[in-house]
Formats: structure tokens, C-alpha cells, sequence
């Protein structure tokens, strides 16, 4: 098998995943009540693959990616709500706008350790957040931004109360960027960020445009978070301070280490485990639910991902270190 | 492929866990929407108590249907209160949305109202236009304008002329901030100061130099219930009582919840509310009693008092429409006149807001114990947020 | 003004013992360790329980309070932490995620989610004030004196230790590089024990000394991580010096930024936080040797 076989092999589309896209475009008819939970786990997983794409192509420790989310919520709620309620147009405007800031963010996160990022990008998304809560008049506030009424998409479809059109929409943006982004890193520039995330001396040395390729990346996930953000905005008709805050960053950073980094569908794997996981322990304890899912996460690591799946494996010898 | 199995295997496993599906029976469904977890959950667990406390001396049926009460946590996030109220209203159907511990979380949700005809009953949330985000809210806490005015009006009379506000950078923050401030320089008295005090605040240490930087007659405070403690030991601990400053504010900063752990710094602190614990009247110490009872000695607060007055409201209006639910629900709220814990009360029928006495207490003890006591009484103050 | 400089420097050690045990957590075993803050608020809550409902006096709780955190945190690191030492950092970061939200609901079950409020005994509640009705008056809480008293007191006997002791040099050697540290027959394993348990204990009674200050709730360790996290980048992992300014600095720019620009005053703190990270990404203050 030649090298470029199996470098072709992966970019092919596996029966799984056409598996798996199928049963998600039926699941807002066949699972019609839960409609809702399907929008937001669409939404939250478009925000898990985007920040894949920074943290587990590239390496890059984030913190405060709800940066781009929030910025991308506000400015699609803002063009709907004073310029034209088109739910397509304040997409492509909420794109667009997050797209930017991740280019001027990107000057931020060149230098530095892990941790060194990992504070920069949090204060980012808190600057942000402060700044949000300064200019209230424009955008509500802590009280949050109202009134955000969307027209029909493509002027038919309402947003109705069941849910439906809004777990189409999400999903079907959710497929578009997916294949956008499954494309980027199965390309040699994904190759490319494989290797600034292995070594990046290394990935210097054989002439690879390391601070290029750093700003190219996170700009494109930032876009994809602003997407994610558009939607978030739109579908739910509100924009809030909390959608710039820490618990926003860390959710998605704990939904990407449960499903996998490195792998596109670990976004979106560990969004459905995490939503549903949280739903279902939170309608039996509504106060300590975090609990449960503190201990889920500790056993999680502990165990090993791939174990965890395989329980008759979980009292047998030693743990094998690096597997998950 | 482990992955991929993971990722199967775990999503049928767990929407197997749905497929109990949803069974419809002849129920009077109440869904309670709190923060139970997170920054405000004292005020979710007030609320509940509340509420179960209602069922438990009222029965558990209503117009001749059961009456079942669903509670969800949405931790304080509007986006979360939002989609599980269009669950609740949705899948579960419920008859009345409850609850909305705080402003912005009634906000995200009162479009929902309208648009699939649910009443909605604010039990906690204190922001004026609350009620008039949607023609289906009604308000069983209390506006902040209704505490601030009548504290503006008892402060003039009292020896305090100058004055500077200390509030919470939110909606029922700036609320009281306004309307403290009209009513003062309406009143011929002098407002130094207006400061604002972020959300996300760890330490109020500036924010009370600058007070005190001011030298006014008084501090009039507002923060959400739960930050009192913190700000009244650092007034105190600033010296600010030594150096001719008093404290006044609403209710929510001598919250019922914390009032007794509060200590001897909060003894003389006067307030304006709308409920307190103390209040002499027969309902008040039954309902007392039994919360304490029920509770393990835990107080009851205003968060309660609006939780049972909500409940009330509800079964009133289920008793006349024998279980209905949309705008014949919506109507049977409107309008009603009742005894609560609180004193008098009634739901103003124009706009479904909440008409009750304003009380002005004091902090002493009484019996070992820290309370408010009441010893000045506005009577059925409406919201002056509305009436312009 | 003097008195804001004041608040701020009592602010910032307090942040700094709070952080101290993270800094030299994440220099030696490169762990990132999100519930720190946790090991700070069982230091409150222990003295809150010892104070209210067995009336042990304050200055014995402190001690109390170190004690209690530092043996959880022996506890933890042999059982639970270690085997995490090898893993990469998002799976650290998720561990401890995951160790934190379990220490909030623990939290919130045994103790209530209020706020708690803790007598302080009367000989720490006054007031000095110098030089009144000046510009320059300075107006200090008895409180946060002892604060900074007992904060500088802790510091000076790190530094001391970290440079003049045995023990000190030994982990210095640890925190430059551990494999060559254990090749001169230094027992790295009984030195990240140790520095476990003493940074956990400080945070412990950091804790217990913030409880009046900053507030005790279930969501303490949540809502001060990113403080104690700009903490530890900013000053970098490699001394105690450079925490302690790096403290100081966010302790007086938050006090600072809040009284003369109320509406944006958090805004100041991160600004220049990122400023700072910026120009120097591996902290301000970075001991020459040290490994990055």
C-alpha cells in the first residue's frame, strides 16, 4: 500500500459516518419532542469541531474560545435585530465578524507555553465579556439582549415552537462546516498542523511557516465558532453575558477530552454524550448534577477513554498509559 | 473504530433512556424553572420549599385534576431557561410556567409565553418591565422600584439629606438606582453619587472607599440577595458607621436567608421590603412555622414568600377554570385579592403585577435572634415603574 | 489614595498565598491543577464549621484550616493525582475539572449553597487611621493588617526554605529538571508529595483567611481559578518572588481599576494581563535557568 493510498484512504467517506449524518437529519422528525435538545447539541457541537480544529490539529490551548461564539451570538442578534431578521444574511454577518476577530486574536497566541495561551485567550473572551456589559445600551447588558425576532429562513420556514426548523438549520450548517473542515485537515495544510502540534521546532526546521499557519487556523475555527455562536443567537432569539463567560470555554473544552481530540467527530461524539449525559442526570437531581458529572469525568480520565467502553477490561492489569 | 462504536453504542444507550415517552394523563402540570445551581441557588431552593410547602397544605389536586410539579435546574443561563421552557411547554404541556429566579431568565423566556399562550408567574425576578414583555406574565415577587421609592420617601423625613447609591450593574440594580434617585430630588434631598457596582465582583473594598471618600448622610444599597453579608462587613469594617454614615437600602441585602449569621454588624441597618419573617400577623407565623418545620429550621425569605404567594395564584386561578390553561387561566390570575404571609395583597388586572404593603424595618434582636422589624407601613404600593 | 494602595497589597497576598501552591504545582509536576481552589474553600468551610458550631477560637482555626487541606491534598496526590503526572495536559485539565465541580456539590450538599459569614473576633474588626484629613490618609482594617502580616510572615519562611534549606535546593533541583534531579539520588516522588501537601495547605488557609474578605460559597473554586490563574502566569512557575509581585500587581490594579473606572474595572486586570503576556509570554518574573 502506497503512501499515497493510504493517505487518500482516510479522506474517504466511511459507512459509519454516512451512518451516522443519515440518523441525524431524521432525528429532529423520528425524535420530534426532542427537537430542542437536537438544536443544541448540534450548536454546541459545531462550537466542539471548531475548537478541535485549534486545540487538536494545532495544539493550541484555549480558554476562552467562547470569544468567537459570543462575538458571533452578538453580532448576529445586533444585525437581526436593527437591520434585517434574514437568519442566512446574520449568519454569513456573525461569520464574518468573528472571522476578523480571529485574525486580530491570532497576533496574541503566536509566543508563549501552553499556559501563557491559556490565560491570553481567557482574558480575550473576559475582555470581551467586560466590554459587553460596559456598552449595555447596545447590548443589554447583564440582563442580556432582547427582542431578537428572526424572519423565516429562506422565506419559508418559520421558527416554530416545536423546534423543528431550527434543528434542520443548525444541523444542516453543522454538515456544511464539518465537510469544510474535514476537507482543511485531510489536506497537506492538515498534515502541516499535525506537525507544529507534534513538534514544532521540528515542523520550523523543515520550512513549514509555522506563524502562518498558527494565524490560518485559528481564524477559520474562530469563524466556525462565530457560526456557532449565529446560530446559538438565532435559534434561541436571545444573546446574553454568559455566552463570553469561562463556563462556556471550559464546557467545550470538557466535551472535546471526553470524545476524543485530534479526531473531527470527538466534537461532536463528546457534545451528544455530554448534553444527554447532563440532561438525564439533571432531571434526576436538579441541584447536584455536578456532582455526577465531576465524578464522570474523573473516573473518564482516569480509566482511560478507550476502556471505559470495554468494562470487562476495567479490573484486569495495569493501565496502559498515552492510549486515550 | 473503538470511536466510532463509542459513539453509537452511547447514543442508542442513552435515547433508549427517552424512549419511556411521554404519557398524558388528566394533570394540572406546573412547570417550576429555578437556578439550583450556581451563583443564586439559595434562591431556587427558597422557591421549591415554598412551593412543596403550598401542595403539602393545600392537597395535591386542584379543579378536579392532580396536580403535578415539575422543577428544573437552568443554572442561571437564560439560553438554558429558555429551551427548557419550551420543553416544559412542549413535550410535558404544562398548564403554567413558574419561577425565573432572575431577570434576564424571565426575559429569554416571556416571547415563549406569548407565543404558545402559557402563563407565565414570576416568583423571584424584580425588574419593572418584566411584566411587560409579554402579555402572559404575572408577578408574585415584588418590583425594586416599589422598595425604592418608599425608602425615598421614608430617608428626607429621617435626617438624611445627602445621600450616595451603591447598586448592582443589572436590570433591578439601575431600577433602584432610578427610581431612589428621582424620588430623592423630588423629595428636596441630594444625590452625590451614582455607582455601580459589576456583577462579578469579588470585593466591594473600592466601591465603599469611594463612599466614604463622598462623606454622605447615608448609603443607599441594593445587591442581590446573598451579597449583603460581604458588603455590610466590609461598611462596618471600613469604619463607615464611625464616621457618621448610615447604611439603608432594600430588603435584599438583609435577606432573612443570612440575616442571623450576619451578626451584630447588621443590627440598626434599616431597609424597605416587601416581607419579613417577623411580620405580626397569624398567617405569617403559621406559614413560618410550618417552613421551618419542613426545612430544617432553614428561615423562609421574600424568594419564599413570593414561591407560596405564586403557588396560590395558581391554584386559585386552576379552582375557576377546573384546570385550564391559556388565557382563561391567564384571566383567573388577574385580578386576585388575597392575605399572604406578606400582609395584604392583590394582582393588579391591568398590569399583572404585584399591589402590596412596603414596610420599613429595622434590624434587631428579638429573642436571640436577628430580624427585620417592621415599624413604618406604605400601603398597597403599586409599581411606580408603571405608572407613567 | 494610600488606603486604596493599601486595600490593593492586602488583596494581593491574599491571592498570593491563595496561589502559591499552584504555582509550584504546575512548575514541578507540570500538572495543571484547576481544583487548587477547591483545597482553599475546604480551608474556609472548616473554619466557618470549627468557628460557628464549636466556637474554636479564629487563631486556632487557621492552623486548623492548613492542616485539614494539606492532609487531603497528601491523600489526593497519592491516590488520585499521580497516576496523572504522565497524561497530557487536556486530560489533566479534565481531571481536575472534574475534581472541582465534585468539591462544589459536595459543598453545596453538606453546607448550604448561602453564603457564609464568619464572626471575626473582636480584636481584628477595628480601624487605624494615619495621618486623617489629609490626601494622604491611610486608613487600614485591623483585618487586613493582620492579613498582610501573617501573608509576609508566610512568605518570608517560603523563601527561606525554597533558599537556604535542604529541602529547598531539593526541589529547586526538581522544578529544573526531575529526571536528572532523581538521577542524583534526589527522592522526587517524596518532594512532590510534600509540595503538594504545603501548597494545598496554604491554600487551605488562604481560604480561611479570604472567607471575610472575598466570601465563601460552594462557587468559590469556580469564580477565583482565573484570578489564581493570572496569578501563576503572569509571575511564572519558577520562583516565589515573581507570584508574589504578580499578586501584588493584580491586587492593586483590580482594587485601583475599580474605584477610578468602576464600570470597567476587570477590564484593566485582563488588558494587561494579555499586555504582560505578550511582552514577556514566560511570565514577568522568570528565574535564568529555568526550564520553560
Amino acid at each position: 500500500m502506497s503512501v499515497d493510498n493510504t493517505l487518500l484512504r482516510s479522506t474517504r467517506w466511511q459507512a459509519g459516518e454516512l451512518i451516522f449524518w443519515s440518523f441525524a437529519f431524521i432525528a429532529p422528525w423520528l425524535l420530534a419532542p426532542h427537537a430542542l435538545i437536537i438544536n443544541e447539541i448540534a450548536i454546541v457541537a459545531l462550537f466542539a469541531v471548531s475548537l478541535d480544529l485549534v486545540l487538536g490539529y494545532t495544539g493550541i490551548v484555549s480558554l476562552g474560545h467562547a470569544a468567537f461564539l459570543g462575538f458571533g451570538a452578538y453580532t448576529a442578534a445586533l444585525f437581526a435585530k436593527h437591520m434585517c431578521p434574514d437568519p442566512l444574511l446574520g449568519l454569513a454577518v456573525g461569520i464574518g465578524a468573528a472571522t476578523l476577530l480571529g485574525a486580530a486574536c491570532s497576533l496574541s497566541i503566536m509566543r508563549g507555553s501552553d499556559l501563557t495561551r491559556l490565560m491570553v485567550t481567557l482574558g480575550t473572551a473576559l475582555i470581551l465579556l467586560e466590554l459587553a456589559n460596559k456598552y449595555s445600551d447596545l447590548t443589554g447588558g447583564a440582563d442580556g439582549l432582547q427582542g431578537v425576532i428572526m424572519g423565516p429562513l429562506l422565506g419559508k420556514f418559520e421558527f416554530d415552537l416545536i423546534g423543528q426548523t431550527s434543528a434542520w438549520y443548525s444541523l444542516t450548517v453543522l454538515f456544511i462546516l464539518f465537510v469544510l473542515a474535514r476537507r482543511l485537515v485531510h489536506a497537506p495544510l492538515g498534515a502541516t498542523l499535525k506537525a507544529v502540534r507534534d513538534n514544532r521546532l521540528r515542523a520550523m526546521a523543515i520550512g513549514i511557516p509555522v506563524t502562518a499557519r498558527l494565524a490560518v487556523v485559528y481564524t477559520v475555527a474562530a469563524g466556525i465558532a462565530g457560526a456557532a455562536g449565529a446560530l446559538m443567537a438565532q435559534t434561541t432569539g436571545f444573546a446574553s453575558l454568559d455566552v463570553f463567560a469561562l463556563d462556556r470555554s471550559a464546557d467545550v473544552m470538557l466535551m472535546l477530552a471526553i470524545g476524543g481530540v485530534g479526531w473531527l467527530y470527538g466534537g461532536i461524539a463528546g457534545a451528544v454524550a455530554f448534553k444527554l449525559m447532563y440532561d438525564v442526570i439533571a432531571n434526576i437531581t436538579p441541584q447536584y448534577w455536578t456532582f455526577w458529572i465531576g465524578l464522570f469525568l474523573v473516573v473518564l480520565v482516569l480509566v482511560g477513554r478507550e476502556r471505559l467502553i470495554r468494562p470487562w477490561t476495567w479490573f484486569s492489569a495495569e493501565a496502559k498509559e498515552g492510549t486515550s | 473504530m473503538q470511536k466510532r462504536y463509542f459513539l453509537s453504542t452511547l447514543t442508542l444507550a442513552l435515547l433508549a433512556s427517552y424512549a419511556g415517552g411521554v404519557c398524558a394523563q388528566e394533570k394540572f402540570k406546573i412547570g417550576l424553572i429555578l437556578p439550583m445551581t450556581g451563583p443564586f441557588a439559595s434562591t431556587g431552593k427558597q422557591i421549591e420549599a415554598a412551593a412543596r410547602l403550598y401542595i403539602a397544605q393545600n392537597g395535591d389536586t386542584v379543579g378536579g385534576k392532580k396536580v403535578e410539579l415539575i422543577v428544573k435546574d437552568d443554572t442561571s443561563a437564560p439560553d438554558v431557561t429558555k429551551r427548557i421552557a419550551q420543553e416544559l411547554v412542549v413535550n410535558e404541556k404544562v398548564n403554567v410556567l413558574a419561577g425565573f429566579g432572575l431577570t434576564p431568565l424571565a426575559m429569554a423566556t416571556a416571547p415563549l409565553a406569548t407565543q404558545s399562550k402559557t402563563p407565565m408567574v414570576v416568583m423571584a425576578a424584580a425588574t419593572s418591565s418584566i411584566t411587560q414583555a409579554s402579555p402572559y406574565v404575572v408577578r408574585t415577587s415584588f418590583t425594586l422600584p416599589q422598595a425604592a421609592v418608599a425608602m425615598a420617601d421614608w430617608a428626607p423625613n429621617n435626617g438624611i439629606k445627602k445621600v450616595v447609591t451603591l447598586v448592582s450593574d443589572y436590570g433591578p440594580g439601575i431600577d433602584a438606582e432610578k427610581f431612589f434617585k428621582d424620588r430623592m430630588l423630588f423629595n428636596g434631598a441630594q444625590v452625590l453619587d451614582t455607582l455601580r457596582v459589576p456583577m462579578r465582583n469579588p470585593d466591594f473594598a473600592p466601591f465603599l472607599q469611594k463612599v466614604r471618600d463622598l462623606k454622605p448622610d447615608a448609603v443607599f444599597v441594593f445587591v442581590p440577595s446573598g451579597a449583603g453579608a460581604a458588603l455590610m462587613k466590609q461598611f462596618s469594617e471600613r469604619g463607615m458607621d464611625k464616621a457618621g454614615i448610615k447604611l439603608i437600602g432594600t430588603g435584599d441585602i438583609t435577606d432573612d436567608d443570612i440575616l442571623n449569621s450576619m451578626g451584630d454588624v447588621a443590627n440598626g441597618v434599616v431597609t424597605s421590603h416587601h416581607y419579613s419573617a417577623s411580620h405580626n400577623s397569624p398567617l405569617n407565623k403559621k406559614f413560618v412555622a410550618a417552613f421551618e418545620k419542613a426545612n430544617a429550621g432553614l428561615r423562609p425569605n421574600f424568594m419564599a414568600v413570593g414561591g407560596y404567594d405564586g403557588m396560590r395564584v395558581i391554584y386559585e386561578a386552576a379552582k375557576t377554570t377546573k384546570g385550564g390553561n391559556g388565557e382563561a387561566l391567564l384571566n383567573a390570575m388577574k385580578g386576585q385579592v388575597f392575605e399572604s404571609p406578606r400582609g395584604p395583597m392583590f394582582i393588579d388586572a391591568q398590569t399583572r403585577d404585584v399591589v402590596h404593603n412596603i414596610y420599613i424595618r429595622k434590624v434587631e434582636k428579638v429573642g436571640g435572634q436577628l430580624f427585620n422589624q417592621e415599624f413604618d407601613t406604605l400601603k398597597d404600593v403599586k409599581d411606580p415603574g408603571k405608572s407613567k | 489614595m494610600l488606603t486604596l494602595l493599601f486595600d490593593g497589597v492586602a488583596y494581593g497576598m491574599l491571592l498570593f498565598i491563595l496561589a502559591v501552591g499552584l504555582c509550584v504545582t504546575m512548575g514541578l509536576m507540570n500538572f495543571i491543577n484547576l481544583a487548587h481552589g477547591a483545597f482553599a474553600m475546604l480551608g474556609g468551610y472548616v473554619t466557618v464549621a470549627l468557628m460557628q458550631r464549636h466556637g474554636v477560637p479564629f487563631l486556632v482555626c487557621l492552623p486548623l484550616a492548613f492542616l485539614a487541606s494539606a492532609l487531603t491534598g497528601m491523600v489526593l496526590e497519592r491516590t488520585l493525582y499521580r497516576p496523572m503526572y504522565k497524561k497530557p495536559h487536556l486530560d489533566q485539565v479534565l481531571f481536575s475539572i472534574g475534581l472541582a465541580f465534585m468539591a462544589v456539590a459536595s459543598a453545596d450538599f453538606l453546607m448550604g449553597s448561602q453564603q457564609q459569614i464568619m464572626q471575626l473576633p473582636d480584636w481584628l474588626r477595628g480601624r487605624t487611621e494615619l495621618f486623617p484629613d489629609t490626601p494622604f490618609v491611610l486608613g487600614m482594617g485591623h483585618y487586613r493588617l493582620f492579613i498582610i502580616a501573617v501573608c509576609a510572615a508566610l512568605t518570608v519562611a517560603l523563601q527561606y526554605v525554597l533558599s537556604a534549606t535542604r529541602f529547598g535546593s531539593r526541589l529547586r533541583a526538581s522544578v529544573d529538571d526531575p529526571r536528572a534531579a532523581s538521577g542524583l539520588g534526589i527522592n522526587v516522588n517524596v518532594v512532590f508529595a510534600a509540595t503538594f501537601a504545603v501548597g494545598s495547605g496554604l491554600a487551605g488557609l488562604g481560604g480561611a483567611l479570604g472567607a471575610e474578605v472575598l466570601g465563601l460559597d460552594p462557587t468559590f473554586p469556580l469564580k477565583f481559578m482565573v484570578y489564581f490563574l493570572i496569578v501563576v502566569a503572569v509571575g511564572g512557575t519558577t520562583s516565589i518572588t515573581g507570584p508574589l509581585l504578580a499578586a501584588l500587581l493584580l491586587g492593586i490594579a483590580d482594587v485601583a481599576g475599580k474605584y477610578y473606572i468602576p464600570k470597567l474595572g476587570a477590564f484593566i486586570v485582563y488588558a494587561l494581563m494579555i499586555a504582560i503576556l505578550i511582552w514577556h509570554p514566560q511570565g514577568l518574573f522568570v528565574r535564568q535557568g529555568g526550564k520553560s
